[in-house]
């Protein structure tokens, strides 16, 4: 068991949450792990990345090879096709589809699926609408990982294991929340053709 | 053995706090400031009374450090790679004190500039300053390697520069705690108690005493279990790996073996006994290392008559940056897969600063008090509102160390530059830029320094400032004229007011010093959260 992902979003959108929640899952599962976070600069609105890998062999580098993601999860759609480069010939690519704006050129939407639906393999879903529907915007990035987690071999108990497990300290209301939207997401992405 | 994911910084922190350490010693910076975080916020720390403050900067860090270890005690002391520069005095002195209490020093590298204004490499200033350097390839070693640190600075009594680079410092990966803790030191005088004072007379002798050492050191990286040969059947070529560097070869193999012998450095100075066994058995050396080529320089045949080094100054791989997986492919003519490159359609997203950020309104207020002079007379600092310099803003002109701005604008004025300005942040004011400002008073300069006060040291995470709450009392103290202090809430309802005092102020020949002051709004949301939390 390999899965190599690559988590993209912009600066605060909360992809660090997701990786906290599937290291935590990973680490239940008994499995190696290995994560690289961007910290800094480009946590002030910049484009952010994590490289998430997760094996049940010893893994040794940080980054994941060019060509090497099996897939990319992101909670921005522009910030997706960035690393279009780390993911693998056949691999999946999952997306938000709601655009983060704070730069004035941002591309055109229909351009940006344009190029999105050129991959293979690839969901697009409206976390944010199903975050509100649910009842907090901030659980979009939870909808994004029931999304993608169709595609990890992580047990889906063991990360609603994980969400607990981070989101512990804010209650169990939130607690809640976020596990409701991790299986809103993965239901979604499931009967999106 | 419990497994707990940490970040490299996390497990150097916690490797710390076992290793029995009475205090650590830093200022923040990236990437190396989540070692201290970590150190802060771990019960332990309040239990053992660990002292834990921010220092106000790298150089009072260090000299903390260094007199906690004087009286015996074990001292940690962080900081970035630049950081390094401002504590180069009291570090390279110190190896000619040498310690009491164990010293460690971590500095952090950061190839590629993910958040850095250059990426130096630390090697350096362990080779310049001739004591031990380690070097750790996982989190795991991370936090194995500081009680190792410890243990060497306390054998030899010399500090030990520990040096990781920023894909170490900020990877998560499972590291297990050892069981057996350290206890603290308790209090004592060093050995002699003439060694810290380097008067010549005894700076000669202690000197003579590093030089001396040195082949200590040499044979304690001969026998050092971090520095490790890998036998392999292909001796066209050796492979010699510094610190995380191993983790990209090796990840080229994970089907079938490497072939090539590979000497794994994680102590130096580096080992000769392997470097000259691997040299003599293979016919070329690819020397892999973060940084600067610090291995391959010293490797390197200056006349061309020996045997090929590859590496970094060949061209084998790129002279500057971070090293991949990648980049070891393509030094190693290995297969990769096809790269689609990046969509034409992806545009850049630098960082900005936060919607409703006062550094905003006061850039808002400088660009139309500065309209009539025109771009060129705004000497800036390191900090969030270096993001000034980006668009919609672009209104400052330099960003070169901390405190820079405030004598680099006196210098300006001095040779004729009107206006002259600074903007500067209240944290890195208080790290560097008073003594620039005592400058300026006494010299009469006709400059306007605007401290830009968000109350906390915000790029790095919104750490608690030194300067809170004392800017005008400092400014007071250097010398300024208190009529030419200037406070102001830095919002959109006082942006004329702004306007005008920064117009008054260029209007005045002298010293003045503007504060536009409120609380980083991350700060502020972080701090309600938390109040929420309790």
């Amino acid at each position: 068991m390999k899965t190599n992902i690559i988590l993209a979003g912009v600066g605060g959108q909360g992809i660090l949450s997701i990786a906290a929640v599937l290291g935590a899952a990973s680490l239940k599962n008994k499995y190696y792990l290995k994560q690289a976070e961007t910290h800094g600069m480009s946590q002030r609105g910049g484009a952010v990345v994590s490289h998430l890998r997760i094996s049940d062999k010893p893994i040794h580098s940080d980054l994941i090879p060019m060509g090497k993601a099996d897939i990319i999860l992101s909670v921005e759609p522009m910030e997706s096709l960035r690393y279009l480069p780390f993911l693998k010939p056949h691999g999946y690519l999952v997306t938000n589809n709601v655009p983060y704006k704070n730069i004035p050129n941002y591309p055109e939407m229909d351009k940006l699926q344009a190029e999105i639906d050129k991959l293979k393999r690839k969901v697009t879903i409206n976390a944010d609408g199903i975050a509100k529907e649910i009842g907090n915007l901030r659980a979009s990035n939870m909808v994004m990982l029931g999304a993608a987690s169709n595609f990890i071999e992580v047990p889906s108990k063991k990360i609603e294991e994980g969400i607990a497990e981070i989101f512990r300290s804010k209650g169990a209301a939130i607690i809640q929340l976020n596990i409701e939207a991790f299986r809103k997401g993965k239901t979604t992405a499931k009967t999106t053709p | 053995m419990s497994v707990k994911l940490l970040l490299g910084n996390e497990a150097i922190g916690l490797g710390a706090i076992d290793a029995g350490i009475s205090g650590v010693y830093a200022y923040p910076g990236t990437p190396s400031t989540e070692i201290t975080e970590y150190i802060q916020a771990h019960p332990l720390a309040a239990e053992r009374n660990i002292q834990r403050k921010w220092s106000a900067n790298e150089k009072t860090a260090y000299e903390g450090a260094l007199g906690m270890s004087y009286a015996g005690k074990r001292a940690l002391v962080c900081m970035k790679h630049v950081g390094l520069n401002v504590a180069a005095d009291a570090f390279i002195n110190s190896t000619f004190t040498g310690v009491n209490g164990g010293l460690v020093l971590v500095v952090a590298d950061d190839p590629s500039m993910h958040s850095s204004q250059n990426e130096q490499d630390s090697r350096f200033y362990g080779k310049f300053a001739m004591i031990p350097i380690l070097e750790p390839s996982s989190q795991q070693e991370a936090y194995e390697m500081v009680k190792f640190a410890f243990d060497l600075s306390e054998s030899i009594q010399y500090p030990v520069l520990f040096r990781i680079t920023t894909r170490l410092a900020h990877s998560r990966a499972g590291v297990s705690r050892d069981e057996k803790h350290r206890k603290e030191n308790s209090l004592s005088f060093p050995p002699d108690l003439r060694q810290f004072v380097l008067l010549p007379a005894i700076a000669r002798k202690r000197y003579e005493l590093l030089l001396n050492n040195q082949d200590k050191f040499q044979k304690l990286s001969e026998n050092s279990s971090y520095n490790q040969y890998t036998p392999g059947s292909d001796h066209s070529l050796g492979i010699v790996c510094c610190g995380i560097a191993i983790n990209y070869l090796l990840e080229n193999y994970t089907e079938k073996p490497c072939p090539y012998p590979i000497l794994k450095i994680g102590q130096y100075p580096i080992p000769e006994k392997l470097v000259k066994k691997i040299e003599s058995e293979c016919d070329e050396l690819l020397i892999v290392e973060e940084g600067y080529p610090v291995v391959e320089e010293m490797l390197s045949d200056y006349f061309g008559k020996g045997k090929r080094i590859r590496g970094r100054l060949d061209g084998t791989l790129p002279r500057a940056g971070e090293l991949s997986p990648g980049l070891l492919a393509n030094a190693l003519q290995l297969e990769q897969a096809k790269n689609p490159g990046i969509p034409e359609i992806v545009t850049n997203r630098p960082p900005s600063l936060c919607t409703g950020c006062g550094h905003q309104d006061m850039y808002k207020a400088l660009n139309e008090a500065l309209k009539p002079w025109g771009d060129g007379h705004v000497f800036s600092d390191i900090g969030c509102y270096t993001l000034g310099a980006l668009p919609p803003y672009r209104s400052i002109n330099s960003c070169v160390d901390m405190g820079a701005s405030v004598t680099m604008a006196k210098g300006a004025a001095d040779a004729g530059l009107f206006p002259s300005l600074a903007v500067i942040g209240d944290s890195t004011f208080t790290h560097s830029g008073m003594t620039g400002l005592l400058d300026a008073v006494n010299d009469g300069s006709n400059v306007v320094i605007i401290i830009s006060d968000n109350q906390s040291v915000s790029m790095t995470g919104g750490q608690d400032s030194s300067a809170t709450g004392r800017l005008d009392s400092i400014c007071k103290g250097i010398g300024v004229d208190p009529a030419h202090i200037r406070t102001v809430v830095p919002h959109r309802k006082n942006h004329d007011k702004m306007v005008s005092i920064i117009k008054e102020e260029i209007d005045y020949k002298g010293v003045s010093v503007i504060i536009p002051t409120r609380e980083c709004i991350q700060r502020t949301a972080r701090l309600k959260r938390a109040k929420r939390k309790s």
